[in-house]
């Protein structure tokens, strides 16, 4: 069965200048290198990228950052890339911070209909400037509204004709809630398998959020 | 034991069997060396039993900690997706949190994510002061070049407000309380006015002072 399992060819046409991409991945770990390739090979431009984080300097996300892919990134941490630091101090690269946790909640919420989410973290700090803040039975929190993309690329341990997806230890990370948050989400999974190997209980991602899984 | 070492002992003490505790980047990760051994560590990419780390045939890609660096996972350790992870931070189930910081005011004020000008972004730093029961700071007490780190107000940005429980230092243990800064540990050879010259606010010293470990 090929199902979703889709050549780079058709991987690779998928992406278009000025797109926002979303990718999965932390600190160079659970990142879909091979998707990013086909992204490069695209030739794709003037990109806006939502990420934990952009790697180390050309290396996974950071790739996208040292082939200057990258116009605008929303992330929670960019420290471990001097190309990304420096692109930014530059003003060639326009940065928005995103606390990790509330940056989860916001690729959640945009990848499951929802408005927003109320979260305490962040009040007091700069992190609340230009929000708005609402109160809840006496508490106040700031609100947090959906982040979604163009184009999801998310790495899996084992994909199956699909899409349904399952994931290995910390390599999860991002991945689940980038897959569900884009108009299209593309898989690069290190296993393919049969429908029902990967067995019901086992699956994180259902395969009705996937919509592409790039052949081996 | 060197001054890294000296704080991660002492941090350690805070934590008792049963504990699920996050440690931030650098110094605090030297914490496991000297805590019980029914603690458990969580990392915030999403894993709860980090052990200690991995080298050669069995390093694996897919148990990072985040630094990046690979470790081997725990008997009883459990994997989750990142957003699981700060239900974890924000809903208090952890114990405490171990950070290093930049400044901190006598109120508790944190600020350890950025400098003014250089901001390479905050991580999970604001959710964990923000979740966590208990924030242990990890720093020693003066920056490099002798600047006062413990200030009457902050004037980084901050990462939370009056969340800092416990500063411990190559010179003794801080307490952040509704009276004050309270000085609970100190370092033989060390005294409470030495450490006194080195901060900005009021230094209260508590009755039952204690020896830290040197």
């Amino acid at each position: 069965m090929t199902g979703k399992i889709r050549s780079r060819d058709e991987i690779v046409a998928q992406f278009k200048d000025g797109q926002t991409i979303m990718c999965g991945g932390f600190a160079n770990r659970g990142v879909p290198n091979n998707l990013i390739q086909c992204l490069l090979d695209s030739g794709a431009k003037h990109l806006t990228l939502i990420s934990n984080d952009t790697g180390d300097a050309d290396l996974t996300i950071g790739r996208l950052v040292h082939h200057r892919r990258v116009d605008r990134i929303v992330a929670s941490h960019v420290g471990m890339n001097t190309e990304t630091v420096a692109l930014i101090e530059a003003g060639e690269i326009a940065v928005t911070f995103v606390p990790q946790g509330s940056l989860m909640e916001r690729l959640r919420c945009g990848g499951s209909g929802l408005g927003g989410v109320l979260t305490k973290t962040g009040l007091g700090t700069i992190m609340q400037e230009g929000k708005q803040i609402i109160r809840v039975d006496g508490e106040d929190y700031i609100l947090e509204t959906p982040l979604r993309a163009d184009v999801a690329l998310v790495r899996a341990r084992m994909a199956d004709p699909l899409g349904n997806l399952a994931y290995r230890g910390t390599s999860r990370n991002t991945n689940p809630l980038v897959a569900k948050a884009a108009d299209v989400t593309l898989v690069d999974a290190d296993l393919l398998m049969e429908v029902d190997e990967i067995g019901i209980d086992r699956i994180v991602t259902p395969g009705v959020f996937v919509d592409m899984i790039l052949a081996h | 034991m060197d001054i890294r070492n000296r704080i991660a002992k002492r941090v350690a003490a805070y934590f008792k069997s049963g504990d699920v505790v996050n440690l931030g980047i650098g110094m605090p990760s030297l914490c496991p060396a000297y805590s019980d051994p029914g603690v458990m560590f969580h990392t915030e990419n999403g894993l709860i039993g980090v052990g200690p780390l991995s080298t050669g045939l069995r390093q694996v890609e897919s148990f990072t900690n985040a630094s990046g660096q690979q470790f081997l996972p725990l008997s009883g350790a459990s994997a989750f997706d990142s957003a699981e992870s700060f239900a974890i931070v924000r809903s208090g189930r952890l114990a405490a949190t171990v950070l290093g910081a930049l400044q901190v005011a006598e109120n508790g004020d944190l600020a350890n994510w950025a400098r003014p000008g250089k901001m390479v972004g905050m991580g999970g730093a604001m959710d964990l002061v923000t979740g966590a029961p208990k924030v242990i700071i990890a720093m020693e007490l003066c920056a490099r070049g002798g600047e006062k780190k413990i200030l009457k107000a902050c004037t980084f940005p901050l990462t939370g407000r009056a969340c800092v429980d416990h500063i411990v230092t190559e010179q003794g243990v801080i307490d952040v309380t509704a009276r004050g800064l309270v000085l609970t540990d100190i370092v033989d050879g060390v005294t409470p006015q030495d450490i006194a010259r080195q901060i900005e606010p009021e230094l209260i010293v508590a009755d039952d002072l204690r020896i830290m470990e040197a």
